[in-house]
């Protein structure tokens, strides 16, 4: 299972593929988390397009990377990523949330295949991961164990007592990325509850520190991921993506969009905004020449 | 004052003694097998095994909710984690780590929960676990375990090792009375029946067997024949023992170290009220916190002792018969 190289393009259009059929996926239920699903589209893609080292074929491979995402109303966006890399067929997503469904709203690691751990309750994935990437250093597997959680996620003591204690453990085979989108349920994350710096404050726990300016660019994701993959000087790796909430789903622009109502009109405004900006990557691709 | 003192002499080895010595024999026969603390190895008396075994054992300093979830992430991926802490911290503080992280999503760990009950003593009423069967004893697929003995421990913890699902271990630390054999074994799921009688039963759990076991012989000078069984395993319950001790003495006693809501008392008469109803007494804490005191004294001031259940015993015996 050797890492694929993947041109940025190709990438990106992995992105836009990964958000049309999260957003079809909610659509099709009528609602739900579209906002955290939307900011981690183009992490997902980095991830599953090129950085995790996965076989859709044998999810349970041991030598395989590890994703939690402890954020788990992600689950719908991450669902769209494993169905278009090959984990269980697309017609699948359909059955979010259907009575008897292996794709729940919150992520369940013994119903979805390529879903490494069960999540939900917030702040439990990121003590979870770091007994993963524990068990993988005893084991002495080579893989790596990726986090994602949330900044609002942050507010929960148990993701700093786990921050203290993978710094203690010296875990280099951790990577947390904090999607940083400034927004939680109630608000703004400054309103809720004022996070300060969270670089600052990883740095203090004794982790090395990567920052995302833009969590939504491809070649940024791309630099930073490698950067956390290959720093192996015996400090876990945390790397801060800023993002935005509800990324590429234009009525999320409009209003709260932690979990939302998809009206017929507001899916059809996404799928038009989708296609566009699929018209825009296949210019901006054959303008710089590159081939299919 | 005990009169079965004799036949069951306090143990030579502390339980946390027997404790470490199995988990290391199982970490010596399965390189699965870990253990994790939250700052209260010494107290365990652990700390030798985290030094001569450092790869195996972790202290996660205090932070019960982390620890809990490492575990469960270690059990994803093969490992087989005994957790340990006080029962108030193991069952209250990191519920929702044993809930979501361990049993919701089918990552096996032993939570061992350390001084039950009024074995709290003189750290009071903070630190006195009354409710923790209760709380786990409501999680789907964990196993409940008190073991009355050193024997019982001993054969018990490489059984909670090898379980699909998660467990909690309700754990006396100091020397206990040897109720069995070294020959005897035990399997989770099983009660063991220490007397014959049918007057009444007594179903006990952890230090209340051998109050149990007194209450027993007490009752026996005064004619009354009572079965008393050792239901170590809170869940799964041993359904079938506990019935025909229903149906073949008419009369249940419980008696526990713990809130008489949710603990054994209400498993058993949650059983009884659906299939075998018979009169029933629950000896326990009566909805009551715990508080600072010698243990001694605290079994008697929530009437935990052998005098309790026998006073206990004699009145559901009365209530026989009657509508």
């Amino acid at each position: 299972m050797s890492r694929e190289k993947k041109t940025v393009w190709e990438l990106e259009r992995f992105a836009l593929e990964i958000r049309r059929q999260t957003i079809r996926e909610l659509h099709s239920l009528g609602s739900g988390h579209v906002g955290g699903c939307m900011s981690i589209v183009e992490l997902l893609a980095v991830l599953y397009g090129e950085r995790l080292q996965v076989d859709p074929a044998n999810p349970r491979w041991e030598e395989r990377d590890r994703l939690v995402v402890s954020k788990g109303h992600a689950g719908p966006a991450v669902y769209a990523a494993l169905a278009l890399r090959g984990f269980f067929p697309l017609e699948q997503l359909e059955t979010l949330n259907r009575p008897g469904t292996k794709l729940p709203s919150h992520m369940d690691a013994q119903k979805t295949p390529g879903v490494d751990m069960t999540t939900g309750s917030l702040g439990q994935g990121v003590s979870a991961g770091v007994g993963m990437a524990l068990a993988a250093r005893m084991d002495k597997r080579s893989c790596q164990v990726c986090v994602v959680a949330g900044d609002g996620e942050c507010d929960e003591g148990q993701v700093w007592e786990a921050a203290l204690f993978a710094a203690a453990q010296g875990l280099d085979n951790l990577t947390l990325i904090i999607d940083q989108n400034h927004l939680q349920l109630d608000g703004s994350t400054d309103e809720v509850l004022s996070l300060g710096s969270l670089e600052e404050k990883l740095r203090a726990f004794g982790w090395q520190v990567l920052s995302v300016e833009d969590g939504h660019s491809i070649p940024q994701l791309r630099q930073a991921l490698s950067a956390a993959w290959s720093g192996k000087d015996g400090r876990p790796t945390a790397v801060v993506l800023n993002t935005i909430k509800g990324k590429g789903y234009p009525a999320a622009m409009r209003g709260p969009n932690h979990h939302m109502i998809i009206s017929d009109g507001d899916f059809e405004e996404a799928m038009e905004a989708l296609a566009q900006e699929e018209q825009r990557l296949r210019e901006r691709e054959e303008a710089a020449g590159c081939t299919r | 004052m005990y009169q079965i003192a004799e036949r069951y002499p306090l143990d030579g080895a502390e339980m946390r003694e027997i404790y470490c010595r199995t988990l290391e024999e199982c970490m010596e026969a399965d390189p699965a097998v870990v253990a994790l603390d939250a700052d209260l190895m010494t107290p365990l008396g652990i700390a030798g095994l985290w030094k001569k075994r450092p790869e195996r054992i972790f202290n996660c300093g205090i932070q019960e909710a982390n620890m809990v979830g490492v575990a469960a992430g270690m059990a994803r991926e093969g490992k087989k984690p005994f957790v340990h802490t006080f029962g108030v911290f193991a069952s209250r503080r990191a519920c929702d780590q044993i809930y979501m992280s361990c049993a919701y999503g089918g990552n096996s760990v032993c939570i061992v929960g350390s001084d039950p009950g009024v074995a709290s003593a003189l750290n009071g009423g903070t630190h006195a676990p009354n409710e923790d069967i209760a709380i786990l004893r409501a999680c789907p697929t964990m196993t409940v375990v008190e073991p009355a003995d050193a024997q019982t421990l001993r054969c018990l913890i490489p059984q909670l090792a090898a379980l699909p699902a998660p467990s909690y271990l309700r754990l006396f630390r100091r020397q206990r009375p040897r109720i069995y054999p070294e020959t005897e074994t035990f399997s989770i799921g099983k009660a063991k029946q220490l007397t014959q009688g049918e007057d009444a039963a007594i179903l006990a759990c952890g230090i209340e067997v051998y109050e149990a076991l007194e209450a027993a012989a007490r009752l026996e000078q005064e004619g009354i024949r009572v079965r008393v069984l050792d239901l170590f395993s809170i869940k799964p319950l041993d359904t079938q023992a506990v019935l025909a001790a229903a149906r073949e003495t008419g009369a249940i006693v419980t008696a526990e170290n713990h809130n008489i809501l949710g603990g054994l008392g209400s498993a058993v008469a949650e059983l009884l009220a659906e299939e075998c109803p018979v009169p029933l007494e629950r000896v326990g804490i009566r909805d009551q916190f715990g508080q600072v005191g010698p243990m001694d004294w605290l079994m008697e001031h929530y009437g935990l002792t052998a005098g309790d259940i026998t006073e206990k015993v004699k009145r559901v015996i009365a209530r026989k018969g009657k509508k």
